[in-house]
């Protein structure tokens, strides 16, 4: 499975141009034409894949059609279907997915003094913080500050973000670096104990931390860990995800029924706060692409979310990450980190030319070699058909020394190696894979939903934080900020919860609004799985 | 590498399929009809959630592999195992100090290891276990720490050895260990949250907070860049 003569001739020209390159900085774009080439090729301008909600909160807005089509979905439940009064779980604090977010507010709803319960689709820890491979970002060094940080993660996105939520993710930055430290997360550092760290795209400064490039494995395999030695406080339900949001009389949010994925059980809990940490939804596979996402991305909670009254921010963007691989064709679409590029690879055509500084932030870096492969016809053609450009991996080996590859990215040569290439000698063919769902559930710094009593959400769930177009090494940033400032709010406020009867009496009125919109629909949503099964021939 | 229309039987479970040859075994199964609820996480060689045995026609050597990374072969025969019944020991990190005497008292099976490797021939991720727990058994957590770094703790070693041990979870403790009590501080980490906690920051972020869009993106546009 190693690459073809076809493929072997373009990589002679990469080779060949190596030397010079390795001197050569491909300039940087202007805002000008960062936005011009936006417009013409990133996914989130095609009209075709978009189109207007008719329903619920975001009514009229615009939405991938894919999302709009769970939106607009019918519950797995009617009103009648169960007794509420009879209650299988109670907990102060219900929390609705087990990755990273979902972790973090475990822990601090627990050390403020809660109940937990924390149910999630898969096992606990299977969620895209697992496949972060990048690093988490943090202003610590003495060159940089939390107001940087904020500079770049507001330019990154546009300059749409909501400050607020910027302000908590920079300013919380550090101490969540050190938190996990105190959790047992072996961070990349020198002897000395400085940090190592390295740019992404759109970083003013190194403050990129990693561990290898397990980054988030590393960090979730230790927020789990820790999660696990409280099992008196918190219970963990897995293959349970959740199908509804319960509602008491009052209209406060008061639970959730889950779905025993494998009995087809319902089960009923009461909670007197509930946070939505579902993740992102890379699994509706958006515009036909494929995607670096987990099994279970297929944004559960926004559709819980939505049919309560929360407002989505920023649902018409997805992220693209620059980088998946497009060869070999078992592997496509999954995730080549950043931390590739951050180490001094360049992006280079079929010609093995430049066409783009390496680290623009990720939007531009996509659609410029969108443009390379459709419009410019520089791409790499594969047997099966896709396009993509070279990621020159040797080069840093070059720059940094021999063995850097082999040390700092130990994740991807394995990947690559299983399927018979070599990082540390020949380049990765990539294109762009759905990456991330920038936008979500609105929150409050806290990390509460407006308008929506006793509801939380963290993480890849929720909308503002990025405004349109998140930075490498935010996401694990944010799950964890968000993860622990959602735990701790929620579990204060469960001390002062009185709940009422439970309903789910909302049903009905989230049928009426579908009559009244005049959707007809046979979608039932969440769609908790995508269907990868053959169709019957 | 174009799907081929030539299928090539596969057994999971016992039972015979017929598949395209380039899949892997994840895909190969949904391709045969299965819609995963166990045995599928990432689908991408981190999660550990597809840990797989499988022999071929011929052989009867077991070999092991994840789902998602790992290609069909004629005549395979697979099985998943989605979920093994080891124990995690109960301890709380903040309680315990990095040495021998904890790895023994929380896994008292470290020292029934025989050093057979089988271990080490069941991880997908070609990591030396047999060799990192010969550390755990001499009490170097460190050394422990970083070679089972990239333990995707899928179980496959627990699952084949003979004496009971919990590979996965001495790797895991030992990393926390390391990383919370072993690994060198980082002063100008602590000190960055201590400037924050002062509020060292908060009057120029207030200012950030408060600017307009243009104001903003000139300020972003002409921030200097830290080179190389």
């Amino acid at each position: 499975m190693s690459y073809t003569p076809e493929m072997r001739e373009s990589i002679k020209k990469v080779e060949a141009t190596r030397p010079r390159r390795l001197t050569e900085t491909f300039p940087l774009m202007s805002s000008k034409e960062k936005s011009e080439l936006l417009r013409k090729f990133h996914p989130d301008y095609r009209p075709e894949g978009f189109k207007e909600i008719r329903v619920g909160p975001n009514k009229g807005e615009k939405a991938p059609n894919e999302l709009v089509e769970i939106l607009e979905g019918r519950s797995h439940l009617t009103p009648d279907m169960l007794d509420l009064s009879k209650v299988d779980y109670e907990a102060d604090v219900l929390i609705i997915g087990g990755g990273g977010a979902g972790a973090s507010a475990a822990l601090l709803a627990r050390e403020n003094g809660a109940k937990v319960i924390l149910a999630t689709k898969l096992r606990f820890g299977d969620a895209n913080t697992m496949m972060a491979q990048g690093g988490i970002q943090a202003a610590d060094k003495p060159n940089d500050s939390p107001a940087l940080h904020y500079l770049d993660v507001m330019g990154g996105g546009g300059f749409t973000n909501i400050p607020e939520l910027v302000e908590a993710l920079v300013m919380d930055a550090p101490s969540v670096i050190k938190w996990l430290e105190s959790l047992g997360v072996m961070f990349d550092k020198e002897p000395d104990g400085t940090m190592t760290t390295i740019h992404g795209g759109g970083t003013c400064r190194k403050r990129m931390h990693s561990a290898r490039d397990y980054s988030g494995a590393a960090i979730m395999r230790a927020l789990r860990d820790e999660v696990l030695s409280y099992p008196e406080e918190i219970s963990i339900l897995e293959f349970s995800p959740a199908i509804e949001l319960i509602m008491d009389e009052e209209g406060q949010v008061a639970g959730a029924v889950l779905l025993n994925l494998e009995t087809g059980e319902h089960l009923v809990v009461r909670a007197k706060c509930t946070i939505l940490a579902t993740g992102g939804s890379g699994r509706l596979h958006y515009q036909g692409y494929a995607t670096t996402n987990h099994y279970g991305a297929t944004g559960d909670g926004l559709v819980l979310a939505y049919r309560i009254g929360a407002k989505l921010l920023h649902q018409d963007t997805m992220q693209y990450h620059p980088t998946g691989a497009a060869y070999p064709e078992q592997i496509v679409g999954q995730l080549v980190t950043e931390k590739v590029r951050g180490l001094g690879a360049q992006v280079v055509n079929v010609d093995g030319e430049q066409f783009v500084y390496p680290r623009e932030t990720r939007d531009a870096e996509a659609s410029a070699i969108i443009r390379e492969c459709v419009e410019r016809g520089k791409g790499v053609r594969t047997p099966s058909g896709r396009l993509g450009v070279w990621l020159d991996s040797p080069m840093i080996n070059i720059i940094h020394g021999p063995g850097t590859i082999e040390r700092r990215l130990p994740a991807m040569v394995r990947q690559f190696k299983r399927f018979g290439i070599d990082i540390t000698v020949d380049p990765i063919l990539v294109y762009p894979t759905l990456h991330y769902q920038n936008g979500g559930v609105a929150l409050r710094p806290d990390g509460s939903v407006p308008g929506i009593p006793n509801l939380y959400a963290a993480g890849e769930i929720s909308g503002g934080v990025h405004g349109r177009n998140r930075l490498m090494g935010n996401s694990l940033l944010e799950i964890t900020v968000f993860g622990r400032r959602a735990g701790r709010a929620a579990a204060l406020r469960a001390r002062e919860v009185k709940l009422g009867k439970l309903t789910l009496s909302h049903l009905d009125e989230w049928n009426r609004q579908l009559e009244e919109a005049g959707i007809e629909t046979d979608v039932i949503s969440p769609i908790l799985l995508p269907d990868y099964t053959r169709k019957v021939r | 590498m174009s799907m081929s229309k030539k299928l090539i039987p596969i057994y999971i479970m016992g039972k015979r399929y017929e598949v395209p040859p380039s899949l892997t075994i994840m895909k190969a199964m949904e391709y045969a009809g299965y819609k995963l609820i166990r045995g599928a996480g990432c689908r991408a060689g981190f999660c550990g959630a597809c840990a797989t045995v499988y022999r071929t026609k011929g052989d009867y050597k077991l070999k092991i592999g994840l789902a998602c990374q790992t290609v069909v072969e004629p005549e395979m025969y697979i099985a998943q195992i989605p979920s093994f019944p080891v124990e995690r020991a109960a301890y709380k990190l903040d309680e315990l100090e990095p040495n021998f005497q904890t790895l023994v008292k929380l896994y008292p099976q470290l020292l029934r290891c025989l050093s057979c490797g089988v271990c080490t021939k069941s991880c997908p991720q070609e990591l030396d276990v047999k060799d990192y727990m010969a550390d755990a058994m001499k009490g170097d957590i460190a050394s422990v720490a970083q070679k089972s770094f990239d333990c995707i703790m899928c179980g496959l070693c627990a699952a084949r050895c003979p004496a009971e041990e919990v590979q996965q979870n001495i790797a895991i403790l030992c990393q926390r260990l390391y990383g919370k009590y072993l690994a060198p501080k980082s002063k100008h980490l602590e000190e960055r949250v201590r400037e924050i906690e002062e509020g060292k920051f908060d009057e120029e972020i207030r200012k950030l907070k408060e600017m307009g869009v243009d104001e903003l993106r000139k300020l972003y546009n002409e921030r200097e860049i830290e080179p190389e």
